[in-house]
């Protein structure tokens, strides 16, 4: 599964992107922001405040509850600010 | 079929508009959007921004939002362009055009679509202080309300 952070979510992450292989238990993007969160302190800080953080599964907007499986593409952001 | 684009580099914003009613008659009127870089956020001057945003999902998400344009009004061509990179204040960071035969439903999806943009597309903006520093801008929820204003627009004409 592909992880893609960006804006400050990537700062304080402290990568861009990263490939990893969570256990069948993390089922929907909620659960892999838990799972993720105890990777480092940084991915930690990235989401603490889960009010500023926003996730897209294969490039389509998603939220806690939407399922999650091997060989997806799921981003953590920001708000948008574009424009 | 909307024309979208994602680039660093400066756009020519005649030669889009040109674009748009090259080869046809019918267009009766366009609705353009030029969003320019400030200098300032807040009161605090700016120098630069930089524009990040997601490779492949941005270029999606521009694509659906036109889609939905063309689907709520009688559109004869739509042009999306943002760039992306580091700006400085004034210079042109996005255009949105539209063309139809009529100036609402020009000057109306222009509206929708800058809105839209605005809330649903990937891209990030992060301001350099001209006092030093730098800081990502938080998404303002006067950009929400502009957005929100458009998800029920078919209503009174249903009604």
């Amino acid at each position: 599964m592909k992880i893609l952070y960006f804006a400050w979510l990537r700062e304080k992450a402290g990568t861009a992107e990263e490939e990893v292989a969570p256990p069948a238990s993390v089922r929907t993007v909620g659960d892999l922001i838990a799972w993720l969160s105890a990777r480092s302190p940084g991915h930690a800080a990235a989401f603490a405040d889960l009010s500023t953080v926003r996730c897209a599964v294969n490039q389509d907007f998603a939220g806690p509850e939407t399922p999650i499986a091997p060989g997806d593409e799921v981003a953590f952001f920001p708000p948008v600010t574009g424009g | 079929m909307a024309r979208v684009v994602v680039q660093e580099a400066p756009f020519d914003t005649a030669a889009e508009l040109a674009r748009l009613t090259a080869g046809r008659t019918d267009v009766g009127g366009i609705g353009l959007f030029l969003g320019v870089v400030r200098d300032a956020a807040g009161g605090r001057p700016i120098t630069a921004m930089t524009l990040e945003h997601y490779p492949g999902m941005t270029e999606r998400a521009l694509s659906a939002i036109a889609a939905e344009a063309e689907a709520r009004w009688p559109l004869l061509g739509c042009t999306l362009i943002h760039r992306v990179g580091r700006l400085v204040p004034g210079e042109p960071i996005v255009l949105v055009a539209t063309a139809s035969a009529h100036r609402a439903a020009a000057l109306d999806s222009c509206a929708f679509l800058i809105d839209w943009l605005k809330t649903k597309a990937p891209f990030w903006k992060r301001e350099e202080f001209r006092d030093g520093g730098a800081a990502w801008v938080a998404a303002r929820a006067e950009d929400d309300a502009a957005a929100a204003r458009w998800l029920a627009p078919r209503r009174a004409a249903a009604e």
